[in-house]
């Protein structure tokens, strides 16, 4: 057992407050990533929880025991450095060994645990090679085998991937994965990178300045996001948003007019929103159709980026928005065409004046599998503030 | 066959093309490198050439040939040996302490602390005074055993005077010296730890370690080429060291602190004897380069890793 909590941490640096008051439950065996645009903080709650920063204020538990106080090399936590932050001076085996040496561990024992380490890794080979010789994944794994020599509870990586390039983060982030399900460790994980996120997560915390704005699967996120900020965050490319106006409110769904005078039903649950209200629509460029018999705006081809497998086209809808629309690899459009944008309300997102999202009538079934047995949420989302985010879904996996 | 018929007809143009422009290049060149060669050339083709003269100012007339006479004469000098010794002692301590302390110094200087940068100008400060001024500080200002602050220190505290250049000669030479090469020491090496990653000091935390811990597996490691660097060029500064000696001691008492450089100035200008001088200098000369290519091949070992 593993288990991390954070109980209303928060952070100060003089007279700036970076973090503003966390809570956070992390399960045993979960990864769960921190996600955020630069600046908001997940760095640095990650490096609180790892003890290379003091907290302010608030509690962390490892495993129910506070830690605060408790320094970084005793909170039985191991960390991956996004520079990997290996010791030029030693070779790989000394790299990954290094902790069990300043533990007064023998050689020989130390040694053996490096080559153990080094088997599940594939750096075998490697072992008596100095960092400066090792390419930039290989440099990667030594700072994993590093963390996993000290058999710790919970691993962190700070932005482990973003040094690697492309091909190769994505290689890594197949033997992430394939890491954390072979170990069954507690992982957290900070990236800036969505995809990363989607893909490695349990659990997706997605921070802005200092506040949680939400946390859930990854396609909790995708297809429930909580306000705007977490729509428009989640999702490549992102999420589409057009001022809208109520027109009607029913049990069935909200009724909203676009600016061509264009109306779509929602299915979201009656709340706040009153017919006459401003509201924010939101679509995403996948859930866009070009379509001649069905269409709900006239627009105008701006760009076309042809990626191949699929096209985007940045169209200039009325009210003078631009939507991206995803559509195939062989759409034939050009630039400056006017082509039909047809929206089914079933996907869209609709959001009230405060940004907060008014939640779906149903929720979608990929997005039920963490929490089956908790109904929708009933309580009303505007009375919780923006600063006390609220995990009412958290159902311990069951231990395999 | 299409490899061999494209050879002949392919490499003549670089050729050409490489000596065609090497030609204005090395005129160019010419005239710092014979500036160059002449200044190294001509004094060391001189000391050559006295060095198997018997020349004497005294009787400058008197010059002939004399074979290895004058190094036989030189080497069989106990003086040679006695001030190769004090050589070896002056740069071996004095290294050791500005790298010592320097370092020490240096993990200090790079912490946090109020009224920082003031502090490292002054730390610095000591390199800008000129080796004779700074001797004559030391030696009028601070050993002096009369109005020297130290003889008024420790006066001051019943313990009387001690006559610095009297009783540990070498040793307040050492100091002289250290305390104008600490700034430089400190420098580099501070330059040195400001530019450790400071993820891998966080990693060495979490891997366990402490303070001593990590400047033991990190710091120093880290600081290895640095220090290299720092032993290399005041090893030959401190072979030549004069004015701190000329200014305060004068080589005495006796021999006490009569170092390489020194020797030759006695002989070459106190005794009037260009030729045993000039033999002295060869030996110098021989010296420094022995211990240059020791130095070089650890430094170069060191930048290696």
């Amino acid at each position: 057992m593993s288990t991390v909590t954070l109980r209303d941490i928060h952070k100060t640096y003089v007279d700036n407050e970076v973090i503003k008051g966390v809570n956070l439950d992390i399960h045993d065996r979960e990864f769960v990533v921190f996600v955020g645009p630069s600046g908001c903080g997940k760095s640095t709650l990650l490096r609180m929880i790892a003890g290379l920063e003091d907290i302010t204020s608030g509690d962390l538990l490892v495993d129910g025991d506070r830690m605060n106080d408790v320094p970084p090399d005793q909170r039985g936590l191991a960390m991956v450095f996004q520079t990997y932050a290996l010791y030029p001076h030693m070779t790989v085996a000394e790299n990954m060994a290094f902790s069990l040496r300043l533990a007064g561990v023998s050689k020989e024992r130390r040694m053996e645990r490096a080559r153990d380490v080094a088997r599940i890794l594939q750096l075998e080979p490697l072992l008596d090679r100095k960092p400066g010789k090792l390419s930039g994944g290989q440099r990667q794994r030594v700072a994993i085998g590093r963390a996993l020599v000290r058999n710790p509870k919970v691993f962190l990586f700070d932005e482990p991937l973003s040094n690697l390039d492309a091909s190769l983060r994505v290689q890594m982030r197949i033997e992430l994965a394939g890491l954390h399900e072979s170990l069954q460790s507690t992982m957290i994980y900070v990236t800036h990178d969505q995809i990363e996120a989607m893909t490695l997560a349990d659990k997706i915390v997605v921070l802005q300045g200092g506040i949680v704005e939400q946390v859930g699967s990854p396609l909790e996120l995708y297809h429930h996001p909580r306000n705007l900020f977490v729509a428009g965050f989640i999702g490549s490319p992102k999420m589409n948003f057009l001022a809208v106006q109520t027109t009607g409110v029913q049990d069935s769904g909200t009724t909203v007019r676009l600016p061509g005078d264009a109306t779509i039903t929602i299915p979201v649950q009656p709340r706040t929103l009153m017919a006459g209200d401003r509201a924010t629509l939101g679509i995403r460029p996948e859930h866009l159709r070009i379509d001649a018999s069905n269409p709900t705006l006239m627009g105008e081809v701006l760009v076309v980026e042809r990626l191949g497998g699929e096209t985007y086209l940045y169209v200039k809808v009325a009210g003078g928005d631009t939507f991206i629309v995803q559509t195939d690899g062989d759409s034939r459009a050009k630039v400056r065409d006017r082509v039909p944008v047809s929206i089914d309300g079933n996907l869209c997102h609709l959001f009230d004046g405060a940004g907060q999202a008014i939640p779906k009538a149903e929720r979608h079934p990929l997005s039920l599998t963490h929490h089956p047995e908790v109904p929708l949420q009933t309580e009303a989302p505007r009375e919780q503030t923006y600063e006390q985010p609220i995990q009412p879904h958290e159902v311990p996996r069951q231990a395999e | 066959m299409t490899s061999s018929i494209a050879t002949p007809t392919h490499s003549p143009p670089p050729a050409r093309t490489r000596s065609h422009r090497s030609i204005p290049a090395r005129l160019l060149v010419a005239p710092s490198v014979i500036l160059l060669v002449l200044w190294m050339v001509v004094p060391l083709a001189m000391a050559i050439w006295f060095a198997f003269q018997r020349y004497n100012l005294l009787i400058p007339d008197e010059r002939e040939f004399v074979g290895f006479a004058n190094f036989t004469y030189i080497l069989t000098d106990p003086t040679l040996w006695i001030s190769i010794g004090i050589t070896m002692v002056l740069v071996v301590s004095v290294l050791a302490i500005t790298i010592g302390l320097g370092t020490v110094l240096a993990v200090l200087f790079n912490q946090e602390f109020f009224g920082r940068g003031v502090a490292r100008v002054l730390a610095i400060s000591p390199f800008f005074v000129m080796p004779t001024v700074s001797a004559l500080i030391w030696k009028n200002m601070l050993m002096h055993p009369v109005n020297g602050l130290f003889a008024q220190i420790t006066r001051g505290l019943g313990l009387g005077a001690i006559d610095w250049f009297a009783d540990f000669p070498l040793l307040a030479i050492i100091i002289i010296v250290a305390w104008q090469w600490l700034p430089f020491a400190l420098l580099i090496l501070l330059t040195a730890i400001q530019s450790l990653d400071t993820d891998q000091m966080e990693a060495a935390r979490m891997d366990g370690a402490s303070a001593m811990q990590l400047f033991r597996f990190v710091v120093l490691p880290h600081l290895n080429r640095a220090i290299a660097v720092v032993a290399m060029i005041e090893t030959i500064f401190f072979l030549t060291i004069f004015a701190e000696i000329f200014v305060t001691t004068g080589g005495g008492p006796g021999l006490a602190t009569t170092n390489l450089a020194y020797y030759i100035y006695l002989k070459a200008l106190l005794e009037f004897d260009v030729g045993g001088a000039s033999a002295g200098g060869l030996i110098a000369v021989v010296l420094a380069n022995v211990v240059a290519i020791f130095l070089m091949r650890s430094v170069a070992r060191n930048l290696d890793t």
